[in-house]
């Protein structure tokens, strides 16, 4: 009885993450890739992602700080930075690196600014909601139906 | 798994982003051995060319067969159009160029839907040109590719055997050029979607789930002489 309930909350926050827009279906994809031989592989991807970018975010972050803008220097990372995010199915981030590339595209640095703060809110907001989802699903994973973590369930 | 044959095909996965390399290894894993590089040039010297040099090492005398040099088997070839240094399109040129490397198909992968971009792949000799994220049903498209090589290959080495030593057996080998036709048909490919049928549905559901997936670019006046059908289903994109 408490593992339904377990799973159908598990199944509701997973649900949110795409009817907010935080995840678009490249997500689902990970997720069918995921199996028996890699059972952790869309949290695997997600971490080697989160790791891989932050290198990008300080690269972009040092180049904004510079008073003449290299908007080529600058497109180009973000362009390393959107494919990835769409690799996982970031789907705000994504956005907000398509916005971001528009600004360099013409050159408004005060843009690019603007929407590097919101891309980093982004990136942030869904860091902390997948590593949350992924936590709690491993709970389900881990322990038995009738355990005294039925507290702990959202 | 793959088809009831002595070996897994063998695909050579072409990519700058470490993600991506992830992400193509699972896919690709699920059917065939896989081989991951960074670089174009790593991919090169994976194929045993070297810089310009068609010779993979000195201690290789120039030979008359073309396979000699292959030092690793490779099916087909899977690459990232974006890279630092070497792109895609170069290393599509460097393999085409190449005597020993130029039957290998090569597929381009690319984030970006440019039209031009597409065409000159093509006309280089690229096979396909997938969009990123490439997914599981994308790769259904490279069985027949992949087929070829493997009968050619086999082809090949019947072919030169037969030159160093006179074999009535290898005559009968060498009638193998009409199983040319069976990639094509369906029972071959039948083998393999057995074990890709899932992905297709979820190609389909996803179809009616997402309208602006843009997958491929329908791209007219192609060169005439391509007679085969490369983009089947394909939304254009405006």
């Amino acid at each position: 009885m408490e593992r339904n309930h377990f799973h159908r909350q598990l199944a509701l926050t997973r649900q949110s993450l795409f009817d907010q827009g935080f995840l678009d279906e490249q997500f689902i994809q990970l997720e069918e890739l995921q199996d028996d031989a890699n059972p952790n592989f869309v949290e695997e991807v997600v971490t080697l992602y989160y790791r891989d970018s932050a290198r990008l975010i300080h690269n972009i972050e040092q180049e904004l700080e510079k008073s003449n803008l290299d908007f080529n220097k600058l497109d180009s990372y973000m362009h390393q930075f959107k494919g990835s995010s769409s690799s996982i199915g970031a789907k705000k981030v994504k956005a907000e690196c398509s916005l971001f590339r528009e600004y360099c595209r013409t050159g408004n640095g005060e843009g690019c600014m603007r929407s590097f703060q919101q891309l980093k809110k982004e990136y942030s907001t869904l860091k902390k909601k997948l590593e949350a989802y992924f936590q709690v699903e491993q709970v389900g994973q881990v322990h038995p139906p009738h355990s005294k973590l039925k507290s702990f369930v959202v | 798994m793959a088809i009831a044959a002595e070996s897994k095909f063998h695909v050579l996965a072409v990519d700058d982003s470490l993600i991506d390399r992830k992400l193509i290894e699972k896919l690709l894993k699920t059917s065939y051995q896989v081989t991951t590089v960074d670089s174009g040039s790593k991919a090169l010297e994976f194929l045993g060319l070297h810089g310009d040099d068609e010779q993979s090492n000195a201690t290789n005398p120039p030979s008359v067969s073309p396979n000699n040099h292959q030092e690793v088997e490779v099916n087909l070839i899977i690459t990232d159009y974006c890279m630092p240094g070497m792109t895609g399109y170069d290393l599509l040129k460097k393999v085409k160029e190449s005597s020993s490397l130029r039957n290998i198909p090569v597929v381009i992968m690319s984030s970006e839907n440019v039209p031009s971009r597409i065409t000159r792949c093509l006309e280089e000799g690229a096979e396909e040109f997938f969009l990123k994220p490439v997914q599981l049903s994308d790769l259904n498209r490279l069985i027949p590719y992949m087929m070829k090589t493997k009968v050619k290959n086999q082809e090949q080495e019947h072919q030169e055997s037969q030159h160093e030593v006179e074999d009535t057996e290898s005559q009968s080998q060498a009638l193998q050029p009409s199983e040319h036709q069976q990639p094509q048909s369906t029972s071959n490919q039948q083998q393999q979607q057995q074990s890709l049928t899932q992905p297709q549905q979820q190609h389909h559901h996803h179809q009616q789930q997402v309208s602006d997936n843009k997958r491929k670019v329908v791209e007219e006046g192609l060169s005439p002489d391509r007679t085969r059908p490369r983009y089947n289903g394909i939304a254009t994109v405006s």
